[in-house]
């Protein structure tokens, strides 16, 4: 089980950089999300894997999974959703202001020579 | 109590002076010296305690944790300095009440005045390291308001970044060397510090705590070569320089090197570090004292000087010493402030200070002439002025004091700085006052008023005292301050004027004789200097800033030259690497934790991940493709959530995905569906060769954290949280509850990002940008039936179901999965389906509330309930809870984490409807909702 997760982690993480690293707006909003899900079971890992033990506590010296990370995810991931909105919305108007949705000013000259055309 | 009040009164009271500008600037210096007289009432109050030798403290906790103490205390060292500080502060603000001009903003000198002197005054009566530096930076920081006050001349603003560049810099440098002292000492309080001497001379840590913290000392106390900052600060109008260079900031240098002598001194490694660089300083900069032109420069120079005599007096390790050097730390305050004070006269009555151009003012001004002639005679060391009798004493130890196993080897340094320095001493007096009349001054000379002349004849007068009745006037405190800086009783010593005819009375009188004939032949001395040609420091300072200038212009360029990719790669690239060699040196392998059993369920969903991200890096440029394939991995997050005891956050995620997806879809209806393919280059397998290299560490390092035990404190929470928090969902209870407060912040951060957002595209709706909208159309074939009517049916029943649902999912939360976060989604959810299967036209015609509203109500009520229970007198966000008894439902539970919970709600269904309705305005704007 360990195993799969650290695997679908890497993948995710490297998804997820190899999509920040590209020079159009919504693709970088993509790897932006996609390196947020590996962060944030990162994090959620960090607090190591259970089963069966949701932290509804009915008795105090039982064992549950690790509430910290729990927690900390879970604002993540909420505060992750208020930022990909702004990005969205910062993507889409820059899109109308410039006419060209690259992140960039002196991008790859073969995709700003493509996008001119 | 009062100690700590005498620290604050001028920090607090630095507001009055400015305020009481607007009433005239008698009433600004009036209020400005209260203070600092009400300070000095404080501090005398002391004086019995310190006498009986009992030093008087208060201390308050600030942060424990850090060992951050807000804890004062007064012995005879800080008494006397605080003194000086309180005592000179005192004159320099009369003196500059008639000193500066019309022009000159007086409130905000008097303002940046306190504020420097409460922070001096922080430096000498602290008692906690770390809290002494907080002092210590802020005089810093206080000193570049006060050197740059001109900010219109650019050598105010030159020198007073100078100044803090070399000051601010040396502090960064003490920081380090007090933490390391706190921790070799085993405590931050400096009164349990001084008892450790053996244990931090011992310490294997004890060289790099030594220069760390002598760095710091040097460049405040502008010791070589740290010293070049000093000149320049001399851009300061005069009061400041008087104020600063005489008994203050320079000073603070001299006296943490005393305060800290029983801890770091009587090592070999401090004899020759510390008073190597005083000779060194004292020597350099009186031979550099006689070759400048002008009278503030002389003095300078002057100062660093006498500080480098300090510093070596220190640095002897010898008990006689400490006295000799807190006996000349009072004089030099004294002589020195005079002096300032005079030259500022000269300027202001002649209009320069360029003494090429200034001699025979003795019959133009002679009540000026005078003090100058007496203070200039303490910095020479004639008898009988107080300078003589530190001098003196000074001569004394250093023939005792044999380096490199050669007896003559000091004296004889210091003789030729004493030659030297009573030949600048001498300049200084002769070159201004005497000579013939000129009559090519640049202003009209004459005796200034009483506001001017008399602060320096009170200083001189001092002097005088000082210098005739040594025992009277200055004995006690300087026994009083050396028995607090040796932390012990100090050598018995009686002042005088005549000591018999001992070694040190022929080095003076050497020294007197050489420096008249000096100055008498100063015309072709002055010509053999001119033709050596030496470094000058400040030129090797510019030198340095501006290589790290280009330095750091070129990486960033280079890192940045405009392009998102560039930066991100660099970014990342450092970042990992960063990592990598940290992750390198320590163990990866497998640890023995025992793992889980991978069953088929969680196989399928990591398979569907691994080939979601591999089809979302192939295919990304099909957005639509690629934003639907995102997605799946994040379903399958939530669902793993669900697997591994995670409900809350598998309920949130679900939630947030479903939103997500829509508001990605509104967006990807503005842009291009299809990005433009980038051919194969270079650049790509860059990219590739970086996300698989950072993928692939995160997956060892994952692998590695999740095979290792781990010791968590979470086991705190998952006891306390039905006794404390009164819920049995610990998830939520550390949310709403025991970290309340980062939760406060979470809904803070996303109103701000919801009002972001709509400013964004209100500024496009509004803004020049609506003409594009207005012509904009997609090109995408929209079906006929845009609403269709089973989906307009079931949203509508659905919604009060679903709010239904959320109410239950809200209330529940403190106890099983749920809570306000998850609730809000669900609504926000369900008023989206509205907007999407009825049109955002009709949907928000039907809006009858506003979502602003929305977001500053919650975060008010999530405020409230916090200052709430502060109104109780407890703690930020400190909880209560009760159970009532309601009909028909049976025992509920009332608590105030509900009310915060109920904050939490409103804020995200705010910012997420805020969001989601401006795109709909967009989308209205460009052709939906127009027939």
């Amino acid at each position: 089980m360990e195993f799969l997760v650290a695997t679908a982690v890497a993948t995710m993480t490297a998804a997820g950089i190899y999509l920040l690293l590209r020079a159009q707006t919504f693709s970088i909003v993509l790897g932006l999300t996609m390196l947020t899900y590996a962060v944030n079971f990162f994090i959620f890992a960090s607090g190591r894997l259970t089963v069966n033990q949701p932290d509804i506590v009915v008795d105090p010296s039982g064992t549950y999974a690790d509430p910290l990370p729990q927690a900390l995810v879970l604002t993540a991931i909420v505060i992750s959703f208020g930022m990909t909105a702004l990005m969205l919305v910062m993507s889409v108007r820059s899109y109308f202001e410039s006419g060209s949705d690259l992140a960039e000013l002196f991008g790859p000259e073969e995709i700003v020579s493509k996008d001119r055309q | 109590m009062s100690i700590a009040l005498i620290v604050l009164l001028p920090l607090l009271g630095a507001v009055f002076p400015a305020l009481m500008m607007r009433s005239g600037k008698n009433e600004s210096a009036i209020a400005a010296s209260s203070v600092t007289i009400l300070a000095l009432a404080l501090l005398l109050t002391n004086i019995s305690a310190i006498v009986q030798n009992s030093a008087p403290q208060a201390s308050w906790p600030w942060m424990p944790e850090i060992d951050l103490n807000a804890s004062f205390f007064v012995d005879g060292l800080g008494f006397l300095f605080a003194v000086l500080i309180l005592g000179i502060g005192l004159l320099v603000t009369v003196y500059a009440r008639f000193y500066l001009g019309p022009n000159d903003a007086l409130g905000r000198f008097y303002a940046y005045l306190l504020l420097f002197q409460g922070a001096m005054l922080g430096v000498v009566l602290s008692n906690n390291i770390l809290l002494m530096m907080v002092f210590w930076e802020l005089t810093s920081l206080s000193s570049f308001l006060l050197i740059g006050f001109k900010s219109s001349s650019q050598e105010g603003r030159q020198g007073a970044r100078m100044a803090l560049a070399v000051t601010a810099g040396g502090g960064l440098s003490l920081l380090a060397g007090m933490l390391l002292l706190g921790q070799a000492a085993g405590s931050f309080e400096l009164t349990e510090i001084l008892k450790e001497g053996d244990k931090v001379r011992s310490s294997p840590q004890y060289i790099s705590i030594l220069v760390l913290v002598l760095i710091g000392c040097f460049t405040k106390s502008a010791q070589f070569p740290f010293h070049f900052w000093l000149p320049h600060a001399m851009a300061a109008p005069t009061p400041v320089s008087a104020y600063l260079h005489s008994a203050t900031m320079v000073k603070a240098g001299i006296f943490l090197m005393l305060r800290l002598w029983p801890v770091l001194a009587g090592t070999q490694t401090w004899f020759y570090i510390v008073a190597g660089t005083g000779v060194i300083t004292m020597l350099l900069a009186a031979v550099i004292a006689l070759f400048r032109d002008d009278l503030k420069s002389i003095l300078a120079y002057s100062t660093i000087s006498h500080l480098g005599l300090m510093t070596m007096l220190v640095g002897f390790g010898s008990e006689m010493a400490v006295v000799a050097c807190v006996f000349h730390v009072i004089n030099h305050a004294i002589f020195k402030a005079a002096l300032f004070m005079n030259a500022g006269i000269v300027d202001h009555e002649t209009g320069t200070r360029d003494i090429s151009r200034l001699g025979g003012l003795a019959s133009i001004m002679p009540l000026t002439a005078i003090t100058a002639a007496l203070a200039a005679a303490s910095m020479a060391g004639v008898p009988p002025m107080n300078g003589f009798l530190s001098k003196e004493m000074m001569l004394e130890e250093v023939t005792h004091a044999p380096a490199f196993g050669v007896g003559w080897l000091l004296p004889g340094l210091v003789m030729i700085a004493s030659v030297f320095s009573v030949a600048y001493s001498l300049r200084f007096f002769f070159f201004t006052y005497l000579g013939p009349v000129r009559n090519d001054y640049p202003a009209k000379p004459h005796d200034p008023s009483r506001g001017l002349w008399l602060p320096p004849a009170c200083l001189v007068l001092i002097a005088i005292l000082i210098g005739l009745f040594p025992e009277d006037w200055a004995g006690s405190i300087t026994r009083m301050a050396s028995d607090a800086a040796l932390q012990a009783k100090s050598p018995k010593f009686h002042l005088s004027l005549w000591h018999g005819w001992t070694p040190a009375l022929m080095m003076s009188i050497f020294a007197f004789s050489v420096g008249i004939a000096t100055v008498s032949l100063y015309v072709p001395i002055r010509a053999f200097w001119n033709k050596t040609l030496l470094p000058n420091a400040k030129e090797l300072y510019d030198h340095s800033l501006n290589t790290c200038v280009r330095l750091a212009q070129i990486s960033t360029e280079w890192s940045f030259n405009g392009s998102l990719q560039r930066l991100l790669f660099v970014f990342v690239a450092t970042a990992s690497t960063l990592g990598l060699v940290v992750f390198a040196q320590s163990s990866y392998e497998r640890g023995d934790r025992e793992l889980l059993p991978i069953n088929t369920f969680m196989f399928v969903g990591w398979f569907l991940v691994v080939v979601a991200c591999f089809v979302v890096a192939w295919k990304h440029t099909n957005r639509l493709v690629a934003l639907l394939t995102v997605n799946i991995v994040g379903l399958v997050s939530s669902l793993a959530f669900v697997y591994l005891s995670a409900p809350d956050l598998a309920l949130t995620q679900i939630a947030v995905e479903v939103v997500t997806l829509i508001l990605m879809l509104l967006a990807l209806h503005f842009l291009p569906k299809e990005a433009i393919s980038e051919a194969a280059s270079w650049r790509q397998y860059r990219d590739i060769g970086l996300s698989v290299a950072v993928g692939a560490s995160v997956g060892f390092l994952s692998w590695a954290m999740m095979t290792h035990d781990a010791q968590s404190i979470s086991s705190y929470y998952i006891q306390h949280s039905k006794p404390l928090g009164g819920g049995a969902n610990v998830v939520n209870v550390i949310l709403v509850d025991f970290r309340g407060f980062d939760t406060f912040g979470e809904i803070t951060v996303i109103g701000i990002a919801a009002m972001a957002i709509y400013a964004m595209l209100d500024g496009m709706l509004t803004g020049p940008l609506s003409v594009t909208l207005l012509k904009w159309t997609s090109g995408i074939r929209f079906s006929p039936n845009r609403h269709p009517i089973m989906m307009v049916v079931v949203t509508r029943v659905m919604l009060p179901l679903a709010i239904l649902v959320a109410c239950y999912v809200f209330l529940r939360g403190h106890n099983l999965p749920g809570g306000g976060f998850i609730a809000a989604l669900i609504v926000s959810i369900a008023l989206i389906m509205q907007y999407m299967a009825s049109g955002f036209a009709w949907a928000d015609e039907r809006v009858h509330f506003d979502y602003h509203a929305l977001i500053g109500g919650g975060g008010l009520i999530a405020a409230i309930t916090g200052i709430g229970s502060m109104v109780l007198g407890l703690p930020f966000l400190t909880s209560g809870f009760k159970y009532v008894a309601v009909p028909f439902i049976g025992k509920v539970e009332l608590a105030s984490a509900s009310a915060f919970d109920l904050g939490v709600f409103l804020t995200v269904v705010g910012g997420v409807m805020l969001a989601l309705a401006n795109f709909s305005n967009l989308g209205r704007m460009t052709g939906e909702g127009k027939r």
